[in-house]
């Protein structure tokens, strides 16, 4: 699904992604996981094309994404901090994002499941933080795609909506889809995740089931087991 | 691009800074031709101010739109659009409303005094055209100068210094460098120098179109007695040209390599 290889990314002098390699097969959620800073939008960002790499090549779905544009036809992309056009009504930006994508949608049920219509004629500049994050999730969500990557897209949502959120999610991957999320809720990845890729400095530095994780790490409690990877010295 | 430009277009359409400048050169015509009484008096006046004041919006509203889209821009990042298509789309757009307000806003007033019966309407015509092209001119400059920067207050600086820097410390250092250098032949040195500078160059333009001869000046004189006055209107043309796709094709360059 998703293959990278030796990804190096600096930013001035920051050198934020070094001799990254990652693989992610096709079907399930995959938690990507790591400290602040330790480049978890980065990676997300050059998979979708917003970042160029200084060395190292991505494919996605068996294509190399350099100097390609089309393959994010086949990716859905929840935006970590929701900032929308302030000026654009929510139903304006839906229409708006429909015509440049040209794809079948189902906004209509999500608009229902999110219960987003009273707020459909509103600008988006007047809307709560919730309200712009259920949006994006509207938006991210309302095409059918192979692959859906999600940057914290816990933020700022209501436990009903959360829990919308989770059943989304697995009824996306039931339909084979292959998912992506960052996140800092552990208790959400212990939850929805399949499998979770550790990032530290610009690094894979663990990547498994969270079964495998806490053998590696000698912990019953994953919130520990992740704690704790950063301090544990690894042979792998 | 024409999805990315419909969008931006409209999204300026409704924005009240549109009908500003629409208004502004709405009641500019007016007053000139209220004051001039004559159209080809009111055009020369008009030329003035168009060659100043065209540019400092263009760059000031091409900075601010930058910005202020930026989420925007992030948004389409992510969908499956080419980078340089986001890019020129938006361009185009805000070059294409403020372009649109500029002959709007002069064309009714002219119109209505009875442009068409009158001489001037060639005269009037390649004003409007300059003013074209130093609209598209400044706007991507002004993008070029945005994207290049992340800090606003920077980016807002750099672009205002550029239009001051084109529009009066220029011509101050090249009538500096004429008077110093006047014991040397100059006529070359000062084709190069109005060629190089956009403003002057439609100032130039427009009053070989003209042919006042007395308002030429020195640079406009040799201009005219190099090339005269058909081969100077088409030389100066081609330059404009040049100055407008050079900087869109550097903002394309620019846009493929910018992280986001």
């Amino acid at each position: 699904m998703i293959e990278v290889d030796n990804l190096h990314k600096k930013f001035g002098k920051n050198q934020v992604l070094s001799q990254l390699d990652l693989r992610i097969e096709a079907g399930g959620i995959f938690a990507v996981l790591g400290p602040n800073g330790s480049g978890k939008t980065t990676l997300i960002k050059s998979i979708l094309g917003m970042v160029v790499p200084n060395k190292g090549s991505i494919s996605v779905l068996g294509k190399s994404i350099r100097n390609n544009w089309k393959y994010r036809q086949e990716i859905d992309y929840l935006p970590q901090i929701a900032n929308f056009p302030g000026n654009l009504k929510v139903k304006e930006l839906i229409r708006m994002i429909k015509d440049l994508r040209q794809k079948a949608s189902n906004e209509h049920e999500l608009i229902r499941l999110f219960m987003l219509e009273p707020f459909l004629d509103k600008k988006l500049g007047t809307l709560s933080g919730g309200t712009k994050q259920k949006v994006n999730i509207v938006l991210t969500f309302m095409f059918d795609s192979p692959l859906i990557i999600l940057d914290e897209p816990t933020t700022g949502l209501d436990p009903a909506s959360l829990i919308k959120l989770k059943e989304l999610l697995l009824k996306e991957k039931n339909n084979g889809k292959t998912i992506l999320i960052t996140t800092h809720i552990m208790q959400f990845v212990e939850e929805m995740a399949d499998g979770i890729v550790y990032l530290l400095e610009g690094k894979i530095y663990f990547k498994g089931t969270i079964k495998e994780l806490m053998a590696k790490t000698e912990q019953n409690d994953f919130e520990h087991a992740i704690a704790a990877i950063s301090t544990y010295t690894t042979d792998a | 691009m024409l999805k990315i430009l419909k969008y931006s277009f409209y999204d300026l359409m409704r924005s009240r800074w549109s009908y500003v400048y629409f208004l502004f050169y709405l009641a500019l015509g007016f007053v000139l031709l209220f004051l001039n009484n004559d159209l080809s008096k009111a055009v020369i006046t008009l030329m003035n101010v168009i060659i100043v004041l065209v540019p400092l919006i263009s760059t000031i509203f091409g900075v601010m739109y930058f910005y202020n889209s930026r989420e925007f821009t992030e948004l389409l990042l992510a969908q499956p659009l080419k980078r340089t298509s986001i890019f020129l789309g938006q361009y185009f757009g805000v070059a294409s409303s403020l372009t649109l307000s500029l002959i709007l806003g002069l064309g009714i007033p002219f119109v209505l005094y009875g442009l068409f019966r009158s001489e001037a309407i060639w005269d009037f015509s390649l004003l409007l055209i300059t003013g074209a092209f130093l609209t598209l001119i400044f706007t991507v400059l002004a993008f070029i100068i945005a994207l290049a920067n992340e800090n606003r207050i920077k980016g807002f600086g750099y672009a205002v210094l550029l239009w001051l820097f084109l529009a009066v410390i220029y011509d101050g250092l090249f009538l500096l460098s004429l008077i110093l250098f006047e014991e040397y032949p100059l006529d070359n040195y000062s084709l190069v120098a109005i060629t190089l500078n956009p403003i002057d160059l439609s100032r130039t333009l427009i009053l070989l179109k003209l042919d006042i001869s007395a308002l030429l000046g020195y640079t406009g004189a040799v201009f005219k007695s190099y090339f005269g006055t058909r081969m100077g209107l088409f030389i100066s043309i081609g330059m404009l040209l040049l100055w407008t796709i050079l900087p869109i094709w550097r903002l394309a360059y620019m846009s493929k390599r910018k992280d986001f």
